[in-house]
């Protein structure tokens, strides 16, 4: 009764999974190995456990793994393929975004949830504070991450 | 891990109701964002869960009759960006889109916000200003509440334990010709809990208000309705005048009081300050120019 297999695609991946019905989406799936995922404040304050579930941010911690059946997963294991890294990881590299780190595998999921809504739309940065208020960063102060947000929709809005 | 003694996830109305009257323990448990938040800090123990949360009767926003239907378990973030909120009781989509953050507005629910009673709920003050209908299922049938009359102390609702909320309504007569208005103000400009939030709706006949409501957030034990401030503001001429008035008036209506985030003196002077702000801003989205 505590158990429940679920089956649901991590990264595009299909898998079944036997859950624990007491255990958050953060701790089945760091528990296989996808610990790029971070636990912060296990309440919903901080958003370092963010991920994707059928393309919507969610803060993990806060998200029943049961929950995850016949869903769509993203986490930040998946988003650099064959080894280059997605426009959005890039451009928080290039923006000096990352600095101890913690926060960024949230931020990133964040990110690309963002950029991927809002492709060829015009965004105000007010926008982009908003729809990034759920991640906290102690350390850059914002200002970098919101200039590799701006970076990645002027990269998006070329390619139209 | 969370102390959960028992899962159970319901696929329709009936299946929920007959979960919780099978376990009168149980919790209905929707977005999750404030049952597991409670789990995590041992507020809650041994908890039996019912998900109520992907049961599809229960989702999403709806037009019946020319009534405003809300499904329960529709996250803030739909109610937010939905097109019939938007261009109908776009006040909705204001207090929709303070609560907490995004990710939490993508997982929390209308429904679980105003079932936990919290005197802090950003979508209680919009939802009593539009007069909103609780509808309930439950053994033994269906039944209607107004919000107004569903709070009955702070966490606590007139909700009996093997009933769930299906829907919020919005009648036709409830959102036509009105115009409304929320403001919430906190510590912060996101993730954070609302110092106050007050709610303004208004109807005008001419340059008369027809009806005026005004609601609040976190100046008494639950979101409240200013009942005799709005009886001072009926018929009268939308002018600055009202707007003293109705400053005047709202904290006869309230109960605000001492905490760790805010004094009273503090929450009575916001209080004040957003009665006349909000109240014109209702009024000018209603065209007139108080």
């Amino acid at each position: 009764m505590m158990m429940q297999n679920i089956s649901c695609t991590v990264n595009g991946k299909p898998v079944t999974l036997l859950v624990d019905v007491r255990k958050s989406l953060l701790e089945v799936l760091r528990e296989n190995g996808f610990t790029g995922i971070k636990e912060g404040c296990g309440a919903g304050e901080c958003g370092a456990c963010t991920v994707l579930v059928d393309n919507i941010p969610v803060d993990s911690c806060l998200y029943l793994a049961v929950r995850a059946d016949a869903r769509n997963i993203r986490t930040v294991e998946g988003e650099a393929r064959g080894g280059t890294l997605s426009a959005v990881q890039q451009a928080y590299l290039d923006a000096g975004a990352v600095q101890c780190g913690f926060c960024t595998p949230g931020l990133i999921m964040t990110t690309t949830a963002f950029v991927e809504k809002h492709r060829g739309k015009k965004v105000s940065r007010a926008e982009i504070r908003k729809a990034h208020a759920g991640n906290l960063c102690r350390c850059t102060g914002y200002e970098s991450i919101v200039r590799a947000v701006e970076k990645c929709l002027k990269v998006e809005g070329d390619r139209e | 891990m969370f102390d959960i003694a028992g899962y159970h996830k319901a696929h329709t109305i009936q299946e929920a109701i007959t979960l919780l009257a099978e376990n009168p323990s149980a919790i209905p448990i929707a977005g999750g964002t404030d049952v597991l938040v409670r789990l995590h800090r041992g507020d809650l123990t041994e908890c039996h869960l019912v998900d109520i949360h992907d049961v599809p009767e229960l989702k999403g926003v709806t037009l019946a009759d020319g009534a405003i239907v809300i499904g329960a378990v529709t996250t803030f973030t739909e109610v937010a960006e939905d097109a019939i909120v938007g261009s109908r009781i776009p006040v909705l989509a204001e207090g929709a889109a303070s609560v907490g953050g995004p990710q939490v507005r993508n997982t929390g629910t209308v429904g679980g916000n105003i079932c936990n009673g919290a005197p802090s709920a950003d979508t209680a003050a919009p939802l009593l200003v539009l007069g909103a209908i609780v509808k309930l299922h439950g053994p033994g049938g269906v039944r209607e509440v107004p919000l107004s009359e569903f709070y009955l102390g702070p966490g606590k609702v007139d909700r009996q334990p093997a009933e769930i909320v299906t829907s919020l309504r919005i009648a036709a007569a409830d959102y036509r010709g009105w115009s409304a208005c929320y403001h919430k103000y906190s510590m912060r400009g996101a993730m954070d809990i609302a110092t106050i939030g007050c709610a303004a709706a208004c109807k005008l006949d001419g340059n008369r208000v027809s009806e005026m409501r005004l609601a609040y957030t976190v100046a008494g034990p639950t979101p409240l309705r200013c009942w005799k401030t709005e009886k001072k503001a009926r018929g009268a001429v939308a002018d600055a005048s009202l707007l003293a008035t109705i400053r005047g008036s709202v904290l006869d209506d309230l109960r605000p009081r001492d905490s760790w985030r805010a004094s009273k003196a503090f929450r009575e002077q916001i209080i004040t300050t957003l009665a006349e702000r909000v109240s014109r801003e209702a009024l000018i989205r209603n065209g007139a120019r108080p």
